[in-house]
């Protein structure tokens, strides 16, 4: 294997978990949020959220290019702020990374938050814990395997994210050039030896991860 | 089985009658054409002119040479395909992939330095020895021959390895333009056929990069296997051989 696909294993590994983190971090309040409130606006933010499960890469890609550009609103609050413009930099690839698995962190710790209903709540504040208390002291042991679903999913996703990168990475090796767009690029140049070792990495990698998400004991589906 | 029978003959019978109440199309027929993405303008206008000339109609899908190259070997239902190189086309045609002695050179490319920045670059090389930017757009060297044109004319500037870290690749010619159009990278090597029409540039600044600091981009088109016995599909090659197509490809910025 050529040196600078180790590199590329390694940018997306990195990416990938600190996706994740921050995902679970934005993730869950988002979660809870959706999982509790009776606001007219659930509909729509749970829409929103939802929203890269369907879209074409290319539309999200698309989008991201233009707001991260110079002319777009994030472009010019990171260039006022003199950190540049985001595409084709890592920083932009986290970014657009968390906005492309956000569905597959929020979707199934909200499904735990639901399945928990209210009454575990309603019995810690009747033993006089405060809210903040119950959330953490009661909600998230209960919502465990929703989270480790939910960490698992948002990890593998990042991991094989390619349509957005390709459109906002530029292709720069050890930057950007994360593995699915490094796999393309190896197809393409009709360099199938190496595209196979990474492609057949790929494909047990993510098996291994699927397995690892529903050979879980006593696993019911996304929520538990 | 009489049934059968006569759907058989009123299927034929709506053919027959179909076919007599649209004389004109009775020989007109369909070819699907890959062509290089630094041909996409100049091949739409002439489509748009074959169409109306000759009744024939035409599928065009756009994409870098190397993955079209890739798609075809692999069994893609192209029929004629219009290379960015002539390097493919001579390939394909050793492979025994195309229709024997059709290959030619439709037009000769040109590469430019470009920026979506009026008065950037102003016809000169200054900004690239400067490197004052923070990204420089190429097309991918390795499978579009605009962006190995750009890599040899960096080479002969003595400025590829300087300019080398600020290099963000599109996977075509296309991508490469997107990344300069929406300003994400200042400058960047292009077709000029994406930026020039009728003797001018259309936007932004440009240098048009001198024809001796590269080889040239001669550009070939070959009938390939599966369009040997469509009449569509030689029609268009020699449609492209013409003098409308011609007017049209020289507009555009290509050598002939």
């Amino acid at each position: 294997m050529e040196t600078s696909s180790l590199s590329a294993i390694w940018l997306t590994i990195k990416l990938a978990s600190l996706v994740t983190v921050l995902l679970l971090l934005i993730g869950t309040p988002i979660s809870w949020w959706l999982s509790r409130t009776r606001s007219r606006w659930k509909g729509p933010i749970g829409a929103v959220v939802a929203l890269p499960l369907v879209l074409p890469p290319t539309v999200l890609g698309f989008y991201l290019l233009l707001f991260m550009g110079p002319h777009g609103l994030m472009g010019k609050i990171t260039q006022a702020l003199g950190w540049g413009v985001l595409s084709f930099s890592f920083t932009g690839l986290v970014i657009a990374s968390v906005f492309y698995s956000l569905p597959f962190v929020v979707q199934p710790i909200q499904n735990a938050f639901e399945a928990m209903g209210e009454r575990p709540l309603e019995v810690a504040a009747s033993l006089r814990a405060s809210p903040l208390d119950a959330f953490f002291s009661v909600a998230l042991p209960l919502a465990r395997p929703g989270f480790v679903t939910a960490a698992i999913l948002g990890f593998a996703h990042t991991i094989g994210e390619f349509g957005v990168v390709l459109m906002i990475g530029g292709n720069i090796p050890g930057k950007t050039q994360v593995l699915s767009v490094r796999i393309y690029d190896y197809v393409e140049a009709m360099e199938y030896g190496e595209a196979h070792i990474l492609a057949a990495g790929m494909v047990i990698f993510s098996f291994l991860v699927l397995l690892a998400l529903y050979g879980r004991r006593g696993h019911k589906g996304w929520s538990r | 089985m009489l049934s059968c029978r006569f759907h058989k003959s009123f299927l034929l019978a709506a053919i027959l009658s179909a076919s007599a109440m649209f004389p004109w199309q009775a020989q007109a027929e369909e070819v699907q054409v890959a062509s290089a993405a630094n041909f996409t303008a100049p091949l739409k206008a002439i489509i748009v002119e074959f169409e109306k000339d000759t009744g024939h109609k035409v599928t065009a899908s756009f994409g870098a040479t190397g993955a079209l190259y890739t798609q075809i070997k692999n069994g893609a239902p192209f029929e004629v395909f219009f290379s960015a190189d002539d390097t493919t086309p001579i390939k394909l045609e050793k492979e025994g992939a195309i229709a024997p002695g059709s290959r030619f050179t439709y037009a000769i490319g040109t590469l430019v330095l470009w920026s979506a920045q009026e008065g950037y670059l102003d016809g000169k090389e200054e900004v690239l020895k400067k490197g004052d930017f923070q990204h420089l757009s190429i097309a991918n060297p390795k499978t579009a021959p605009y962006g190995a044109a750009a890599i040899e004319a960096l080479t002969r500037l003595g400025l590829l390895e300087t300019l080398r870290p600020k290099f963000v690749q599109g996977e075509n010619i296309t991508q490469a333009y997107q990344f300069i159009s929406t300003g994400n990278a200042e400058l960047g090597f292009v077709a000029l056929s994406q930026v020039y029409k009728d003797g001018k540039i259309t936007g932004g600044s440009a240098w048009i990069v001198p024809g001796d600091l590269y080889e040239p981009i001669r550009q070939d088109a070959v009938i390939l296997g599966k369009g040997g016995g469509n009449p569509a599909a030689s029609a268009l090659v020699d449609y492209l051989k013409g003098p409308k197509a011609a007017a049209v490809i020289k507009s555009y910025g290509y050598g002939l």
